[in-house]
């Protein structure tokens, strides 16, 4: 917790209405401004007592507040700091221990992930009990998605038009296990707007769990296995489509700042969400109509931490026929922010139920999100809400859809 | 067991669970509001939801003996909600419902945790706003406006918070609960609550004017070289006749800051920038835009931008209403003054406030209301120079001064709080500042609703006040009689 950046902090409280947890609780030590108080408090001498840890484990981490914030205060920087503080210091309960050491044992890895299939299928049915066993796990099984059919990507997809970018595919963990076709379509569309897509079939994890949950060690980790393989793919950016994993490869110069061989690497790795590098390149490939009305969900990962906004409703609208929905409160995070529904189930199952009413209202065909993490937390608040079973796709699968004429999603 | 202890275990059985604060840890991020130079941590904190349970605190804190102090957002810049270390504050950021929306009569009942924005957005889509709008407003609360009886930049054209509340359910502070209304005839108790500070109670709901959206708004942005050019066509504007719904001022520092923090791509070299804004009818904004463009010519802008939709619209307005929280890119720590000035006497205070920047070596940077004169000088300094907080303090009470010196005040909008009851004096005799305390004694007899702040002095009501040591002179004439 550096006492610079906290020195940043005017105490305006513009961050505050922004906050999921403010909006739930209203409760100063749950908004930026009062758990910025409370790193002050640490840095100052004050011990890490359970109810500061606690007030640092309720934030979502979805950065909101530094979009809001007039003062440029780094909260992402400090929550991050933070989390280490808490990893290293904090005695957690045994539960909550072995629930995390599940969760960072399982999501980072495709192959556990492949194995959990069928645990998976049956899983929803045993919802109830999972939830007596523990809250997390109760999370889970709600969540979980129909494990759909794997998907085999092969290691080069070559351009389907003159060649205008050689770019490198990072498929993800939660991403590629559980929506493979998101991957599928990502790599039609690259490959239809001109790129050669290369997708590194021994990638892993690009620690985005691990930086978000303060396991600093790990996720350095990750990045230098990330980059490494990158580098080794000889491409001119490395396209992301999972919001969670733009957003912390966007930051591996920062996460490896004491390794400085690896930061200036990092900082060669040239790393963009799909959308915003769509928009770079420029459209050529047609676009056939799409009579279906999308509501557009913003990431936190996507609009907060990469300012990536404006990219994905400019691809949307381009397609002929397609009406695009704002969702009301669309800066207000979904409560799924990485391992955040695993977590902090009750705090996370407020927000989606929140944000479902809001998705509903919109009354669209299909619920567009560009993070994994958010379509699985909306469909399991909806089918909460007792609606049933939204549509969802990635902005990939639309464009892939428009691209290649399907007519409708 | 302390009295605050033993009325903490009585707040604890009357109020849900999780509404009431002992942690220290977490009082203590409840220690200030947005005037950070002011720190104490509360007692106790509670966070009721409802105007019974903030009626159950204050008559609980009234058995007990103990003071009590109201906090919205925390977004005062006066201190007006500093705590009490021996008292309890009560924060209304849980009530937070718009409890109805009354398009015909014009009118919406809101809890006081409500944002000031928030009620606009609600109404919004059906053509209506909420008139007064104070730079903070997606984050203040309608119960600190009411208290502090908030202005804006647009204050100008339609007035303070006073113009814009109907009525409101106040809790006194002997724990009833009353309603106030504009309408009631004999005193206008409503119009001496509002801006009270929360000395006289709180609001537990308020019922607001909803202002129909002009048909048009123009908002032009022009830029000169230096403040003394801007403040001659502020006041030529005024001159003219026209009443804009708000003029404002910047200066080169606050540009940079502005700049800085939100990229609002104000004119490259501007010593100063205004910021128009004309609203009504078509034809009427027209003729006064036409009007506002040429004094802007005659008195040296060397450009003029009008917005051309509501993007611009905002992008202007952004640079102006973050310009506050912005100065924390360009200053490590800064003092954000509130003073008023009449509009003729700004050249000359402006120069005075020049002079000061040189004799202290402080920086200022000035951000005005420059229709009705409100001043708000940030007095930029470095907290880890010694010396330096108190120098910044020093420039910042002869900021005061001058603004007295001239014929204003020492608050516009922020407030007097804790950290301007000092400079009452400046402005009131011994005398005026006792029939205040007169006012106050009528609500609260025993003095524990929000006490310290506003008078320099504290008073009891047992004490009798200055204008009562003698007797009235209708008295001793025969024609009244003291009960």
């Amino acid at each position: 917790m550096d006492p610079e950046l906290i020195k940043d902090c005017v105490h305006c409280g513009f961050c505050l209405p922004t906050c999921p947890t403010y909006v739930l609780w209203g409760e100063e030590m749950d908004s930026p401004r009062g758990r910025i108080h409370l790193m002050g408090q640490h840095v100052e001498g004050t011990p890490l007592t359970d109810a500061m840890a606690g007030h640092f484990d309720a934030c979502l981490g979805c950065m909101a507040c530094v979009t809001a914030c007039p003062s440029g205060v780094r909260y992402d920087r400090l929550i991050e700091q933070t989390r280490a503080v808490v990893e290293r210091e904090h005695v957690r309960r045994p539960d909550e221990r072995a629930i995390r050491a599940l969760v960072f044992a399982l999501f980072p890895y495709r192959r556990r992930l492949r194995a959990m299939r069928l645990p998976m299928r049956l899983s929803r049915r045993l919802q109830p009990f999972l939830e007596q066993v523990h809250p997390s796990l109760g999370a889970m099984a709600e969540l979980a998605p129909d494990a759909p059919r794997p998907v085999r990507l092969p290691p080069l997809v070559r351009a389907r038009r003159r060649r205008r970018a050689r770019v490198g595919l990072l498929t993800g963990c939660v991403q590629g296990e559980f929506f493979p076709q998101v991957n599928a379509a990502t790599a039609r569309v690259l490959a239809l707007e001109g790129c050669d897509v290369v997708i590194p079939p021994r990638q892993g994890c690009c620690g985005a769990l691990s930086l978000h949950s303060g396991r600093e060690a790990e996720a350095r980790r990750f990045a230098r296995r990330t980059i490494a393989v990158f580098e080794r793919a000889g491409v001119d950016a490395v396209v992301v489509n999972a919001a969670g994993c733009g957003s912390s490869m966007k930051d591996y110069a920062e996460v490896l700042a004491d390794e400085p061989g690896w930061a200036a690497r990092a900082r060669a790795l040239r790393t963009r969400d799909l959308a915003e590098f769509l928009i770079e390149l420029g459209p050529v490939a047609g676009r056939h109509p799409l009579p279906v009305t999308i509501a557009y969900h913003d990431a936190c990962h996507l609009a907060h931490a990469q300012g990536v906004r404006a990219q994905p409703r400019e691809l949307l609208r381009a397609i002929p026929g397609l009406e695009l929905r704002e969702i009301g409160e669309s800066a207000v995070c979904c409560g799924s922010a990485g391992t955040y529904n695993l977590f902090q189930p009750e705090a996370a199952r407020q927000l989606g139920d929140r944000k479902a009413e809001r998705v509903l209202a919109a009354g669209a065909d299909l619920l567009v999100s560009a993070n994994p993490g958010c379509t699985m937390q909306i469909a399991a608040s909806v089918r909460r809400a007792g609606k049933g079973e939204i549509r969802v796709a990635h902005t990939a699968e639309v464009l892939d859809a428009s691209l290649r004429g399907l007519g409708s999603v | 067991m302390s009295e605050l202890e033993r009325l903490t275990e009585r707040l604890t059985a009357a109020l849900p669970p999780d509404a009431v604060l002992t942690d220290p840890v977490r009082l203590r991020t409840y220690e200030c509001d947005g005037l950070t130079h002011h720190r104490a941590t509360p007692g106790v904190v509670v966070l009721p939801e409802t105007a019974e349970q903030v009626a159950a605190v204050v008559r609980l804190c009234g058995e007990h003996g103990v003071p009590f102090v109201a906090r919205g957002s925390g977004t005062g810049l006066s201190g007006g909600a500093l705590p009490r270390t021996d008292g309890v504050l009560i924060v209304t950021s849980r009530m937070r419902r718009i409890l109805e929306i009354d398009i015909p009569n014009r009118r919406a009942v809101v809890e006081p945790g409500v944002t000031n924005l928030a009620i606009t957005e609600a109404v919004r889509d059906r053509g209506y706003y909420y008139a007064p709008d104070p730079s903070s407003q997606q984050v203040c609360s309608i119960g600190g406006n009411v208290a502090e009886n908030s202005g804006g930049a647009h204050c100008l054209k339609y007035g303070f918070t006073v113009n814009h509340v109907l009525s409101a359910e106040i809790v006194t502070p002997d724990g009833e609960i009353v309603e106030l209304s504009a309408q009631d005839p004999g005193y206008d108790l409503l119009g001496a609550f509002i801006g009270s500070e929360g000395t006289l109670g709180i609001a537990t709901k308020i019922t607001v004017r909803l202002s129909r959206a002009p048909e048009v708004v123009t908002t032009l942005l022009a830029a000169f070289t230096g403040i003394e050019a801007g403040g001659r066509a502020v006041s030529a504007i005024i001159a003219a006749g026209v009443v804009p719904a708000a003029i404002e001022m910047m200066d080169a520092l606050a540009i940079e800051a502005a700049e800085a923090a939100v990229h609002c791509r104000y004119p490259a070299g501007a010593g100063a920038v205004l910021v128009v804004e004309l609203d009504g009818p078509h034809a009427e904004v027209e003729h006064q835009f036409a009007a506002v463009e040429r004094i802007c010519r005659d008195n040296g802008a060397f450009e003029i931008r009008v917005a051309a939709s509501a993007e611009e619209r905002a992008a202007i307005w952004k640079g102006r209403k973050s310009a506050f929280a912005a100065v924390g890119r360009i200053s490590p720590a800064y003092i954000v003054q509130d003073g008023v000035v009449p509009r003729t006497a700004l050249p000359r205070v402006l120069a005075g406030i020049d002079l000061l920047q040189e004799e202290y070596g402080i920086r200022v940077a000035n951000v005005f209301h420059a229709g009705d004169g409100n001043l708000h000088p940030l007095v930029l300094f470095d907290d880890s120079v010694p010396g330096e907080a108190e120098r910044a303090e020093a420039v910042s009470g002869r900021i005061l001064d001058l603004c007295v010196e001239h014929g204003g005040s020492i608050t516009g909008e922020h407030g007097v709080g804790v950290d301007k009851a000092r400079y009452m004096p400046r402005m009131f005799t011994e005398d005026d500042l006792d029939t205040m305390q007169l006012v106050r004694c009528a609500f609260d007899p025993r003095g524990l609703a929000n006490p310290g702040k506003v008078f320099p002095t504290p008073r009891l009501c047992g004490e009798v006040p200055g204008v009562r040591r003698g007797a009235h002179p209708l008295v001793e004439a025969g024609l009244a009689e003291q009960f």
